[in-house]
């Protein structure tokens, strides 16, 4: 190829602007259909974006997969060691009567639960697999209640896109979009193999995310906060954990 | 010297198009990339298991006498290795993505083209006298320069459809959300942890073929083969011999 001929430069321009007015178009779609997540920004945005999109788009209402009694793991691994803090260990010394689930932001009725309150709602089951990023898993029954029965409490805002999950371990938030917290599978477990949850698997109250790995199932829950903005909450909760994916569905 | 079984078909014109050569240098980056970040996670937990579950209350089915970079997994050494999981996770799956992007132009291109008729399905007679010569270690001859014998064929297409395809499917066959929506996608393999074992053992498999790839490259005549890759020209028969 010796030079650039006219019809060349002709077509090779057209072809680049219409990829570029391509990508702004679908960028704009993307993000009117909720498919950019909170960090589609630095040098690993575009494979999150492409993630995220691509699974919201096949997944938003498909099932995580159910499992006969028979395959739940004999001895479930609980990682990381039991929380230690000063606060946690005196409530679990009172056997948790006083931990309080509040759910607030952008609801029409802010409310707080506690562990009685919770077991009032209609209890829910889930045989799942619970995946860990480092590369093992169990399958373990979890009881709990709905987390779509805890925010219908509460009446989320229509505009509400995500909500925040707050641990009793400090500096420990998470976030979910509003696709899973509204996912019935989705669930505030209070136990695990019909006992109580063990504090190793983040008891007295743990989020079960099943479609997602296990660092979004986050331990020793106390706030959930409805929002339509992650960046309002103070503390960017986009990227809790900066060197992981926001969205952990894989 | 081996015969190639396929005589050239012409010597004019770029040895590899334009997009041959874009995609596999695109490929080959996102390869390593992969290759890498995967040594990486694994090296968090070096333990494999088979069925659905594994953790380390479960018998292995094998374990890489390596030492974690978590502190849960007992290996028998006494220290930790730092914890790279966070960068590795991210690169792995955006090189993921970009070998499923550049794939699919590679697909799109080799079926509107006669890329994949003409140069990957194997034709004529010679597979064992051409399996012979390799297994010897003969020096490709110089009508070799501008086509592909039976064996590179059949290499050829084992990675592009077989071991490529099955290794996005088994890192899929992994993913908690995919899976929802397409369960068979796991349960063919027997379960997640199967899915991912068999993922560790392609990635053998393919590490295996990049070194003999590099290694058949290097004997056939580094320079000329990479000039074809990177430029498109191939070496004339003369300038070859």
């Amino acid at each position: 190829m010796s030079f650039l001929s006219r019809r060349k430069l002709i077509t090779g321009g057209l072809a680049t602007a219409a990829g570029a007015s391509g990508l702004a178009v679908a960028a704009r779609l993307a993000s009117q259909y909720g498919l950019i997540p909170p960090d589609h920004g630095g040098i690993y945005g575009p494979g999150e974006t492409l993630t995220y999109a691509a699974q919201r788009i096949l997944t938003r209402h498909s099932m995580a997969r159910e499992f006969p009694r028979s395959l739940i793991s004999k001895t479930p691994f609980a990682n990381g060691r039991p929380l230690q803090q000063e606060n946690y260990l005196r409530s679990q010394a009172a056997g948790f009567a006083d931990w309080r689930l509040q759910v607030d932001g952008m609801v029409a009725r802010p409310v707080s639960f506690s562990l009685a309150d919770l077991r009032k709602f209609p209890l829910r089951s889930q045989i799942t697999h619970l995946a860990c990023e480092e590369g093992w898993s169990f399958i373990a029954e979890w009881t709990g209640v709905p987390l779509s029965d805890l925010l219908d409490a509460a009446g989320p805002r229509p505009d509400a896109k995500f909500v925040a999950s707050y641990s009793m371990e400090k500096d420990a938030s998470d976030s979910i979009d509003m696709a899973d917290a509204l996912h019935p599978q989705t669930l505030v477990t209070y136990g695990i193999n019909g006992g109580d949850l063990p504090v190793g698997h983040g008891g007295p109250l743990r989020l079960r995310v099943p479609r997602q790995l296990g660092y979004k199932s986050l331990k020793y829950l106390t706030r959930l906060t409805v929002t339509d903005d992650l960046k309002k909450l103070g503390r960017d909760l986009s990227n809790p954990s900066p060197e992981y994916a926001w969205y952990a569905g894989i | 010297m081996a015969i190639s079984a396929v005589a050239p078909a012409t010597t004019t014109g770029p040895r590899h198009t334009a997009v041959v050569r874009v995609t596999h240098w695109v490929t080959a980056l996102c390869f390593l990339a992969l290759l890498v970040t995967g040594v990486e996670i694994v090296i968090s937990h070096p333990r494999f298991y088979w069925g659905e579950t594994g953790n380390i209350h479960t018998q292995a089915l094998f374990q890489i006498p390596i030492p974690a970079s978590r502190h849960s997994v007992p290996t028998g050494y006494g220290f930790v290795l730092p914890d790279q999981n966070g960068w590795s996770r991210h690169l792995h799956f955006q090189a993921a993505w970009g070998v499923v992007l550049t794939g699919l132009l590679y697909f799109v291109y080799g079926l509107t083209t006669r890329h994949f008729a003409g140069n990957r399905v194997p034709r004529g007679v010679g597979l064992g006298r051409d399996l012979v010569a390799h297994l010897r270690f003969r020096r490709p001859g110089p009508a070799d320069a501008w086509s592909y014998n039976p064996v590179q064929r059949m290499t050829y297409l084992l990675v592009i459809f077989v071991l490529f395809p099955l290794m996005i499917w088994t890192g899929l066959a992994m993913s908690p959300a995919f899976v929802s929506a397409f369960p068979a996608a796991v349960s063919v393999f027997g379960g997640q942890q199967s899915a991912r074992t068999i993922h560790f053992f392609l990635t053998i498999v393919l590490f295996g073929f990049l070194l003999v790839h590099v290694g058949m490259v290097w004997l056939a005549g580094f320079r000329y083969r990479m000039r074809a890759m990177v430029t498109g020209r191939a070496a004339s028969i003369q300038e070859h011999s």
